[in-house]
Order: structure tokens, then C-alpha cells, then sequence
């Protein structure tokens, strides 16, 4: 037998992002030599920034399908700033900086430039953080979603307003510590609230696809991309990236942390088509959400003497709540 | 550029390729390769990693290649190797470790089949002598020979193999295995002379123009017991006993009930040969607790499956009218033992004595300078005697008394040899540092567990020498290969190259591992600790 067939178990199986006992097709396009590097070196994003990494596999993915004809719009963020301080760039794809909050609006207004130009097999993309995501721009994509606009939405979560200084955003979990969520009162951090899943609203609107993917999964991401890419319509992408200075984690912990957030439940990986849910990542290693939490500063105050213990059984209490909703976990 | 700037713009576009990142770093990644615990603890100094990475990739040829690099006989390994390497595999701290063994065994056998040779360097016109055709002989002939040196090994046996053949049991290692791969050295082009005992090493070389002479005479002598006996008991002892049935092809017939005295592998190899050679009621007898026997435990296991009795607590004081007579020992919660006073009685026809060997060092009686030491012979540690150009190896010096062991000796002795033969001196490599478990990051393997080798039916273990262990089919083989993490070896996964943020890393391409640019790796560590294998390390940038 050819080792090529082997692929369910060859040593490291799919898990890393490529494998010399595997044809490099059924490879990610991060393992291939000619990837687009879509987003280049020399960024002045910091040390272990899981935004820029997320921007980098998600885009590259786009511009090997669509033969690199792609454009990009990007909000108002990190990701916007850190890659394009004038005179310089990093991107390596036709990109336009919108607003904070109208990114969704100006790539339906490029795509209808194209269209006008006879230029439809041009890919676009909007893309923002989850502050011009979940909050800012979140009417300018409702509007897109409802219109079915031929956009490919994609959010990278880190989980507050980093670029201003960590503000909290409305997909800041519960408890976090961020500039606007200080540690005061009996219960310290963000509060519970009742939580905003943009992935979960894109999915009311019946969209053709909805997934939430991560930097830790590259090929369960390209996967995802490639099956956006296959659409037409409104498209939404959910990716989780840890940020280490507003997240308080170490900078190579960033990949293990949006791993750990995945394993714990905290972070589901799910699709969905015209609002119907077709598939979910399954968790691997379950673990309890302590470990994802410790690493990271912005939780220190739960595991402190005298903290209320209610608020760490809280966070429990939603990983578990998305590993029954979505069925996540096949052991006991 | 040819155009021309937008209003209040005063700078071209240009690409942050411009901007130096790597200024920002305080620590650097860098590749290194790390040396895996199977490769440590393998006496013969295996590259295992090595051919079970080439037997993933379904090259036999090759990895079989690499075995023979450092030990010339693999079929025999893979079946009777103790294979400490799988005691210090990494993946034992998952599942279960790689069956090291059994792929080798695979190979070799697939090299058997195939009829796989290797070849010799140019002849130096050197001449060695090698006294022994057990495994270190083997060992120092076959790399002596490839190293160009004329090789003439002499044994005083009539055929190769020393406890190969005439210690280990056929169905555990069956002799055409064994025969093969003494062929193959043969076909090297080594001289073998057997029915040939050297009584005087020093006289011999001088005589034949021997330049240098390793010596692996092994431990032949049967340590044996003075007790009390009406004569009602036949005594023999192990080595006699093993080397009749390779002799006659059938064991000494020594009635219906034998006891077996002692609890090493080599009581084993007596208590289940017996019981194939048709003796119904075989005990093992012990003096200390179970847990303490120095048999392997998969062979007291095989033992007891095949109806082999063991008593353990128990010393054999006297033989006395078709009786053996044995004092009862008892054992504190450590295990040590002290006699109760009392005695029993085991009825017995025979009992065989498996106490150990001595070595017989007389040939050595003439060479001046020889350091023997309870019994085994002084060696340096350029495995050189007291004798200048005599070296010694196996069974005969300090040792953990292997297969492996003295493969591992003829090899290294080798080495040193040629050295001393064109008047050089050997240094060997430095050693990498360990690849130990906490340097993997696991997460990235599949889990699996070990495959076993098929066992032959109990009802032919109990009454034929046919092998006890079988083969690994190809595709077998091959997926257990597949388990090995490739411990503190870049395997190419591509998880640096693609878990950095700052594109700061480049592939060069199959085979050819990757490469930083430090111009703009701003030292996150993400691709150290993404490393599945261990290959990667953060050292400290000078400031
Ligand atoms: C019953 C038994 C089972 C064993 N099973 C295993 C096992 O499963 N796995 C394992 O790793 N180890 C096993 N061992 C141990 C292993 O066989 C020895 O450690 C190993 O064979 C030692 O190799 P050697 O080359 O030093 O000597 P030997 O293998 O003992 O070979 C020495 C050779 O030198 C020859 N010789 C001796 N004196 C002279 C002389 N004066 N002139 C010429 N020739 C001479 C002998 O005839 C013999 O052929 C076993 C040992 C025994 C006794
Ligand atoms: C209308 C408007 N309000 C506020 C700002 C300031 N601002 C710039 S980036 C940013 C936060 C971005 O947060 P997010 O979208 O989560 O992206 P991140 O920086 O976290 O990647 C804010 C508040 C702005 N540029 N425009
Ligand atoms: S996993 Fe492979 S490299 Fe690691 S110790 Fe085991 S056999 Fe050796
Ligand atoms: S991941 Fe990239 S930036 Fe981080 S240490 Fe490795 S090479 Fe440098
Ligand atoms: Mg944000």
C-alpha cells in the first residue's frame, strides 16, 4: 500500500499543518512552499499576534482559489494598523481601509464596481475585528447579510478593542479584565450578560454559510474557507485569535491558547448553511475551562483566595452549555 | 516609479519588507537536533529513529541500509534482542512504546528474503584476528571488513553464532535467521575457521602475522553447586544441556519430572526446551519471590503458559533417594529472603542447573599485561586490553552480558581498531543532548496503540521448537513505524513555517528542513512551542 493512503493515521495524521507522508495537495496551503504570504514580514503587530497569523492562513487560502483575484477591505483595527503605516504595507492583495464601522457597506459597494466592470470573478472579502464585527459595524452587516451581498465576511475575535488599548467588546467573555471592565465589586471583571454570537445572528439571517474556525486548526480552517469560496452570497467566517498583551499571555502561548479554548468548549467550531447547522469540529482532549483560564492574566482574579467561586463555575457553565448544544465532546 | 504622487502625498507606497523586525527580539528559535532516548539506551548505538522514519515512507531497502550501519544482523535483533529501547521509547509515555523490534525484525527478514547485501572498502592489507563467532566476533569481523581490514574469525565450535546457537533455543530463533546473516558476512568477504579452540592468543598472532586481535570468548562455563547427593538425581547444567539439543538435534532425555535451578532468562530457555522435548512436569525452583526472578517478565509469562511450574521461596539443600530436598525461604515486605529452617521434598528425575557462566580466560595465559578481574577481563576505554593491539569485547568483560551488548562492543572495538591499525586515534562524536519526553508538544501525534506480533498456538509451543513469535505483515510494520514521534528530529510537519505571525520562516523544500530570517522573527517562540517533536529551542539573543 502507498504511504499516500495512509493518510487517517501517517504519525501526525491531519493534525499538523502538513506531513511529508501526505501528497502535499491534501496538505494545508501554509505547509506549501508557493503560498501567497498574503500578509508579509516586517508588520509591526506584536510578538505572537494570533490576528496577523489568522489573517495571513485565512487570506492565503482565498488567494489560491480564486488564482489570487481577490480584494480585500479591511475595518478600522490592529489588523489595519499594524499592517499598513504609511508609506508601507505588508499585504501583498489589493486592499482598501474603510472605517471602524462600514466595512461590510464599502465591500458591498466593490463588489458592485466589479460587477459593473464585468470583473465578478474577483473574490471580495471584508474583514475587521470584533469590535467593528460584533458592535460597530454590526448594523452595516446586518444590511449585507439581509441583501445577500456577494461578500465574504471575516472576523477575527480577539475578544475586546486591542487596537485602542483593550476595551471591552461585546464577544469580551465573561470576567475578563479589560480597560473597561476593572476589577472592582464582588464579582470582578466583564459581566455575564447574555452574550452576542454574531455566528449564531449571521445564522438567523439564513445566509449560504456561517463557520467559526480557528489559528489552531489550520486545515479544519482552509477547509472552511475553501467551502465559503464555493458560495455565493453573504458569507460569514468567525476566527478565534488570542492576543498576548490583551490577553496577559505569554507570546508562544498563542496558538496553544486558541487550542485550549477549543478544547474546553469555551470556543465551538461550527458551520452552517441558510441558518441550518451541518457540522461541528468535535473537541479532541476535553479539559476544564482552568486550564485555558490560568494562562492568561485577564482571569487571574478567579483563581485568587477569596474570589467568588460562582464566577469560575459561571465560565464553566457555558463551555458546558455549548458542548451539549452542539454536541461537542463523543466521551463521558 | 513612473507616477505620479496623489495630492499631499509626499512618500511612495513601499512594502514593510523595509521594516527590520527582528530588531524586537530577545531570543532567537533556532533548529537543532536532539538525540531520542531509543537511540540512547540501544546498545548496538541504532540509529532507530533514522530507519523508522524511512520505513514510514515504505523505503525498506534503505532503513535496512541504516540498521546495518551499526549492527550487521537484524533479523536476528528483531527476535532476540531484549530491546531496551523500547523501555525508553518516548511514546511509552502515551500508550505504549514503538515495536522497535518487531520492524526490525520486518526489515531484516525482508532483507533475507531478498537476499540484500552490503560491501567492503578497499583493502588495507591489515590483518585482524577474531577469537569467537558469537555476536561481538560477528560484529567486529563484519565492521573490521567493511572498514577494508582482512578478517579471519576463529571459533572452536563447528558452526557460528556462539550462544546464538548454542544457547538461545530455535523457537525463538530459528537458525536458517541465523545462518543467513552469518552468510552474509561471509559473502563480505570475512574467513571464518571453526573447530578451531586458540589456546595461546599472544602466540597465534605472532605466528600467523596477525596485526591487532579482538577477543570474544564469551562465558562458557556452567556455574555449578556442591551439595550432598545419594546420586538419585541426575545433575546437569544448562549450557550442556542447551548445546546437546543444538548438537543432536534433540535433548539428552532426563526423565518425566525435571527441575530447573534458577530464574534467569537462561532457566527459561531449559524449562521450555524440556517441556518440548517431551518432559511433562518442569519446575522452576527460586530462592527469592517472583517479583525479584531475572527473567524478563514476557518470558516467565510464555513459561507459564506452557504448563512450566514455578516454586519460588525455595533452596535446594541436598538430592536424596529420587528426592530433591529444599529448604523454605521466606521474604520480608522488601523482598529479601532468609531460611525458615524448615525443609520439603520435590521429587524429581534431573535437575539442570541455570546459575550463570564463567569465562575461561586460559588462552589469555601468555599475553603479558592482561588485567582479569573476577572473572571477566580489564578493558580501556578504547575497548583495549592490557596488551597492546589485543581488544576484548561480549560476555568476556564487564558487561550486561546481551546480544546486543556485544554487537555493540564488536562495533566499537572496531572502530578503535582501524584506528590503531593506520596509527590514528578515534574520537567519537559528541553526543546531542536528549530528546526527553517534555520536550514534545504530543498533542500532534495520533493516538495508537502498539501492535503485537502473532503467537504461535499453545499446543505447538508445547511440543515443537517451531518459532514462537511471528512476522509483521508489510502494511503492519509499516503503520507501527508510523507511531514513532521522530523524537527531537525535524519530520518536516510544517507547523513552524506556518504557525508564524510573521511569515519570518521559509521551507526550503522537501528534505531540506527550514530556515529563519532573522531579519524579521521578533523571537514569540509560537514555532518552538509548536514544534510536535522536540526540534526547535529558544536561546538567548546577545544584547
Ligand atoms: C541460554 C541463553 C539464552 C540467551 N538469550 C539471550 C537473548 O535472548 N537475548 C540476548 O540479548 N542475550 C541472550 N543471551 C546472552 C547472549 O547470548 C550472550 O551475551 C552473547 O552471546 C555473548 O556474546 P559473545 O560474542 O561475547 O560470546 P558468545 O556468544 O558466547 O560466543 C563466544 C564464542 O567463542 C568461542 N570460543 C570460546 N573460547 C574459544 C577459544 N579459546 N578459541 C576459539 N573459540 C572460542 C565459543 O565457541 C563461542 O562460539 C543468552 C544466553 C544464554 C546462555
Ligand atoms: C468610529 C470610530 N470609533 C473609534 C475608533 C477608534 N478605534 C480604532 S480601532 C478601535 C478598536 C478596534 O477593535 P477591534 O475591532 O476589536 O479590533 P482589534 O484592534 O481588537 O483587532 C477603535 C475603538 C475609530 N477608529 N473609529
Ligand atoms: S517515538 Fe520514535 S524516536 Fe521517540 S523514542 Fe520511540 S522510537 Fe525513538
Ligand atoms: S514564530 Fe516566527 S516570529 Fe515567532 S519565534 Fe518563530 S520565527 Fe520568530
Ligand atoms: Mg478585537
Amino acid at each position: 500500500m502507498s504511504v499516500k493512503e495512509n493518510i487517517e493515521f501517517a504519525q501526525t495524521g491531519n493534525l499538523t499543518a502538513g506531513n511529508r507522508l501526505q501528497d502535499i495537495q491534501v496538505c494545508s496551503v501554509q505547509a506549501t512552499q508557493d503560498r501567497a504570504n498574503a500578509l508579509d514580514s516586517g508588520h509591526r503587530a506584536c510578538q505572537g499576534c494570533g490576528e496577523a497569523l489568522g489573517a495571513r492562513m485565512a487570506i492565503d487560502k482565498v488567494m489560491e482559489l480564486s488564482k489570487n483575484k481577490v480584494h480585500v477591505v479591511n475595518a478600522t483595527g490592529c489588523l489595519e494598523v499594524f499592517t499598513t503605516p504609511f508609506p508601507e504595507t505588508s499585504w501583498n492583495v489589493p486592499w482598501l481601509h474603510s472605517l471602524f464601522g462600514n466595512a461590510p457597506a464599502v465591500a458591498t459597494g466593490v463588489q458592485a464596481a466589479l460587477k459593473a466592470k464585468g470583473m465578478e470573478d474577483v473574490t471580495v472579502i471584508a474583514q475587521g475585528g470584533d469590535g467593528s464585527t460584533v458592535d460597530i459595524g454590526f448594523g452595516c452587516l446586518s444590511g449585507m447579510f439581509e441583501r445577500n451581498d456577494d461578500v465574504l465576511y471575516i472576523c477575527y475575535d480577539n475578544e475586546a478593542y486591542m487596537n485602542t488599548g483593550v476595551q471591552r467588546s461585546g464577544a469580551t467573555p465573561p470576567t475578563a479584565r479589560t480597560a473597561t471592565t476593572p476589577l472592582s465589586g464582588p464579582h470582578p471583571g466583564n459581566n455575564f450578560g447574555q452574550g452576542k454570537s454574531v455566528p449564531k445572528i449571521a445564522m438567523a439571517h439564513g445566509i449560504p454559510y456561517v463557520a467559526t474556525a480557528t489559528i489552531a486548526n489550520v486545515r479544519d480552517l482552509e477547509r472552511k474557507v475553501a467551502k465559503a469560496m464555493s458560495m455565493k452570497g453573504a458569507r460569514y467566517l468567525h476566527i478565534h485569535v488570542p492576543c498576548p498583551l490583551g490577553w496577559g499571555s505569554l507570546p508562544k502561548d498563542t496558538i496553544k491558547l486558541a487550542r485550549l479554548a477549543v478544547e474546553s468548549g469555551l470556543y465551538p467550531l461550527f458551520e452552517a448553511e441558510q441558518g441550518v447547522l451541518t457540522g461541528v469540529t468535535k473537541i479532541r482532549k476535553k479539559i476544564p475551562v482552568d486550564e485555558y483560564l490560568k494562562l492568561q492574566r485577564r482571569f487571574t482574579h478567579l483563581f485568587k483566595k477569596g474570589a467568588d467561586t460562582a464566577d469560575l463555575e459561571g465560565v464553566q457553565a457555558l463551555a458546558d452549555a455549548h458542548i451539549a448544544h452542539y454536541n461537542l465532546w463523543d466521551g463521558e | 516609479m513612473a507616477f505620479t504622487l496623489p495630492y499631499a502625498i509626499t512618500l511612495e507606497v513601499g512594502s514593510s519588507l523595509e521594516n527590520k523586525t527582528g530588531s524586537w527580539r530577545t531570543e532567537r528559535p533556532v533548529y537543532l537536533d536532539r538525540l531520542p532516548p531509543c537511540n540512547i539506551e540501544c546498545p548496538a548505538g541504532e540509529n532507530i529513529q533514522a530507519w523508522l522514519g524511512l520505513s514510514q515512507e515504505g523505503k525498506y531497502r534503505e532503513a535496512w541500509e541504516e540498521i546495518v550501519h551499526n549492527n550487521p544482523l537484524p533479523a536476528v535483533h528483531g527476535r532476540v534482542c531484549y530491546h531496551p529501547c523500547e523501555d525508553g521509547c518516548n511514546r511509552k509515555q502515551m500508550e505504549s512504546p514503538v515495536s522497535i523490534h518487531a520492524v526490525e525484525r520486518f526489515l531484516g527478514d525482508e532483507a533475507v528474503k531478498n537476499n540484500w547485501k552490503v560491501s567492503a572498502a578497499d583493502s588495507t592489507g591489515k590483518k585482524v584476528l577474531v577469537v569467537g563467532a558469537g555476536p561481538g566476533g560477528l560484529s567486529a569481523a563484519y565492521h573490521l571488513r567493511r572498514m577494508g581490514h582482512n578478517v579471519t574469525v576463529v571459533d572452536s565450535k563447528s558452526a557460528p553464532g556462539g550462544m546464538m546457537r548454542y544457547g538461545i533455543p530455535s523457537y525463538r530463533l530459528p537458525r536458517d535467521v541465523l545462518d543467513t546473516e552469518v552468510k552474509r558476512i561471509e559473502d563480505l568477504g570475512v574467513s571464518f575457521k571453526y573447530n578451531t579452540r586458540i589456546d595461546d592468543v599472544a602466540a597465534t598472532m605472532k605466528a600467523d602475522g596477525y596485526d591487532a586481535a579482538f577477543l570474544a570468548v564469551g562465558a562458557h562455563i556452567a556455574r555449578t553447586l556442591d551439595m550432598p547427593s545419594d546420586d538419585s538425581v541426575t545433575i546437569t547444567d544448562a549450557v550442556t544441556y542447551l548445546n546437546d539439543i543444538e548438537n543432536n538435534g534433540k535433548a539428552t532425555a532426563l526423565g518425566k519430572k525435571v527441575a530447573v535451578y534458577g530464574a534467569g532468562n537462561t532457566a527459561m530457555d531449559v524449562a521450555r526446551s524440556a517441556r518440548r522435548s517431551g518432559v511433562e512436569d518442569v519446575t522452576i525452583i527460586y530462592r527469592g519471590v517472583r517479583e525479584n526472578m531475572p527473567a524478563h517478565a514476557f518470558e516467565i509469562e510464555e513459561a507459564i503458559e506452557e504448563g512450566i511450574k514455578i516454586a519460588t521461596l525455595r533452596s535446594v539443600k541436598e538430592y536424596k533417594g529420587g528426592n530433591i530436598v529444599l529448604e523454605i525461604n521466606e521474604a520480608d515486605a522488601d523482598g529479601r529472603t532468609k531460611s525458615t529452617g524448615k525443609t520439603e521434598t520435590l521429587q524429581a528425575d534431573a535437575i539442570v542447573y541455570a546459575l550463570g557462566q564463567l569465562v575461561d580466560t586460559d588462552l589469555l595465559k601468555n599475553c603479558s599485561g592482561i588485567v582479569e578481574t573476577d572473572n571477566v577481563i580489564e578493558i580501556n576505554t578504547q575497548m583495549m586490553t592490557g596488551m597492546d593491539g589485543v581488544f576484548a569485547g561480549g560476555d568476556m568483560v564487564p558487561s550486561a552480558r546481551t546480544v546486543t551488548t556485544a554487537v555493540g562492543h564488536g562495533k566499537k572495538a572496531a572502530r578503535y581498531i582501524d584506528a590503531y591499525l593506520k596509527g590514528e586515534s578515534y574520537t567519537p562524536a559528541d553526543k546531542h543532548e536528549t530528546a526527553s519526553f517534555d520536550k514534545l508538544n504530543t498533542w500532534y501525534y495520533e493516538e495508537e496503540s502498539m501492535r503485537e506480533q502473532p503467537i504461535l498456538d499453545l499446543d505447538k509451543r508445547k511440543t515443537t521448537f517451531d518459532e514462537v513469535l511471528g512476522d509483521l505483515d508489510e502494511q503492519t510494520a509499516q503503520r507501527e513505524a508510523m507511531r514513532c514521534m521522530s523524537c527531537g528530529n525535524c519530520f518536516e510537519c510544517d507547523n513552524c513555517y506556518t504557525v508564524c505571525p510573521d511569515n519570518a520562516i521559509t521551507k526550503l523544500g522537501p528534505g531540506k528542513r527550514f530556515e529563519i530570517k532573522y531579519d524579521y522573527c521578533k523571537g514569540c517562540g509560537m514555532c518552538v512551542e509548536e514544534c510536535p517533536c522536540g526540534s526547535m529551542l529558544m536561546a538567548p539573543e546577545e544584547l
